[in-house]
């Protein structure tokens, strides 16, 4: 509703340095900025380009655990893994909205999407192969997103930090239901305790890439930070869930395949935390950029539910436009 | 066939009776019919509320936020809308 209209045709387009420091004394008093408000071009793209990135994870990653909704091993496990891919789906509704404010639509983030112009999280583009997967996915992938999603209900921009404070509120049962998943798996057979590991092997790595490029190689990172877009940078975040979720492997007798792991006292201005070992950043750049093993899968899927959805949309606009032609008839009969 | 957007809708729910309708979000949907019905999945899957309204997004008319300097400022010098403004003696009691 906000911005019909609005891009390129505010009074503040001109951006000269008074209104640029008058923006960020706004930012530095944590003054929330709101769609009409008048902002740097910079920042409102940088927003689109990030919250239109954040919707098309959270609907890319229905399809990963969709994979396994009619193969789930019970209906406890079905219902909650419907659930859980019900709310991701609506996790991308809620942030695809908090961007139109931006004055995008969402046929043009879709077409961004389907085109691959626009990207989503890396971590979608790996298959699970095994029921374990389901389980790796909650715990570390829920887990991941929740160290990242947690400081942005914070974020200087309203809609986003609003909608962040919605999918936050959904999240921890999300994490709870696949670390329940893996660790009955550890606790069961051999085999089952196997495939739990194998998973784990899987995940772990991709998973810690999930927080993006180290900072000194991540190119909008100070901006974001200076903006309050991102109050903690990639690393120190990857840092928080490696502290946190080594614990958590410990617990259910799992190892975290990183042979360079170790308790490190002086970690975190003296707290202690984990070194660990360095991630492969070739795979990462690889996957992002369209080289992962499941990255022609997942937007061949996201085309076929497009495209197969085309007349379901034509036909409930088509019925819409008829309904509203017949009552304004019957009202001029009546007249 | 030109493709027609799928227009947008504002929602606001209620949480409980005594309580207004707050705004949560928007979505699109071809008519009223379908947007409450997608509010209703999109927006109260955890007992969020027990009503929704439904507006068309474009039939919202906001006020202008680089005029709410002086759409807002005349409130501020209008202190004697405040009970501070009057002076009562204390052991009248509270009033
Ligand atoms: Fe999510
Ligand atoms: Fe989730």
């Amino acid at each position: 509703m906000y911005s019909q209209g609005l891009i390129g045709s505010g009074s503040e387009n001109e951006e000269s340095e008074a209104f640029l420091a008058r923006f960020q004394a706004r930012i530095d008093a944590e003054e929330k900025i709101e769609p009409n408000d008048a902002m740097p071009l910079a920042y409102r793209k940088t927003l689109i380009r990030q919250i239109g990135q954040h919707a098309h994870s959270e609907i890319v990653g229905m399809l990963p655990e969709g994979n396994w909704i009619t193969r789930a091993p019970t209906l406890r496990r079905k219902m909650a893994l419907l659930a859980k891919v019900q709310d991701e789906g609506g996790h991308g509704l809620y942030l695809y909205s908090a961007a139109e404010t931006l004055g995008v639509s969402r046929e043009e983030m879709t077409e961004e999407l389907l085109s691959g112009r626009a990207k989503y999280s890396s971590i979608f583009n790996y298959p699970t192969p095994t029921w374990a997967d389901i389980g790796m996915i909650g715990w570390l992938v829920d887990g991941a997103a929740i160290m990242n999603q947690v400081p942005l209900c914070r974020c200087s921009f309203g809609p986003y930090a609003r909608a962040m404070v919605r999918v936050c509120r959904e999240e921890s049962f999300h994490q709870r239901q696949g670390y329940e998943i893996v660790m009955t798996l550890a606790e069961g057979t051999d085999e089952q305790k196997e495939m739990a590991q194998d998973s784990l092997n899987r995940w772990w790595w991709p998973a810690l890439m999930m927080f993006g490029p180290h900072d000194a190689d991540s190119s909008n990172s100070d901006q974001s930070m200076l903006w309050k877009i991102k109050r903690f940078t990639n690393d120190e975040l990857r840092q928080k869930f490696v502290d946190a979720t080594v614990p958590q492997a410990e617990k259910i007798g799992l190892k975290i395949p990183d042979p360079d792991l170790k308790w490190n006292p002086e970690k975190n201005d003296g707290a202690g935390g984990y070194d660990f070992g360095a991630l492969d950043w070739d795979e990462f750049w690889r996957v992002v950029k369209g080289g992962g093993p499941m990255n022609r899968d997942r937007i061949a899927a996201r085309k076929a539910a497009w495209e197969n959805g085309r007349w379901v949309r034509e036909a409930a606009l088509a019925h819409a436009a008829k309904r509203e032609e017949r009552a304004a008839t019957a009202k001029v009969a009546a007249e | 066939m030109a493709t027609h957007l799928t227009p947008l809708w504002e929602v606001f729910i209620r949480s409980r009776n005594g309580l207004n309708h707050k705004h949560v979000g928007s979505l699109h949907a071809a008519d009223g019919d379908l947007a409450l019905q997608s509010a209703r999945d999109v927006y109260t899957r955890r007992e969020e509320g027990n009503s929704i309204w439904v507006v068309r997004s474009e039939q919202i008319l906001a006020s202008d936020p680089d005029k709410a300097a002086e759409t807002f400022e005349p409130a501020a010098d209008k202190v004697y809308r405040h009970p501070s403004f009057y002076d009562i003696p204390d052991d009248v009691g509270h009033m």
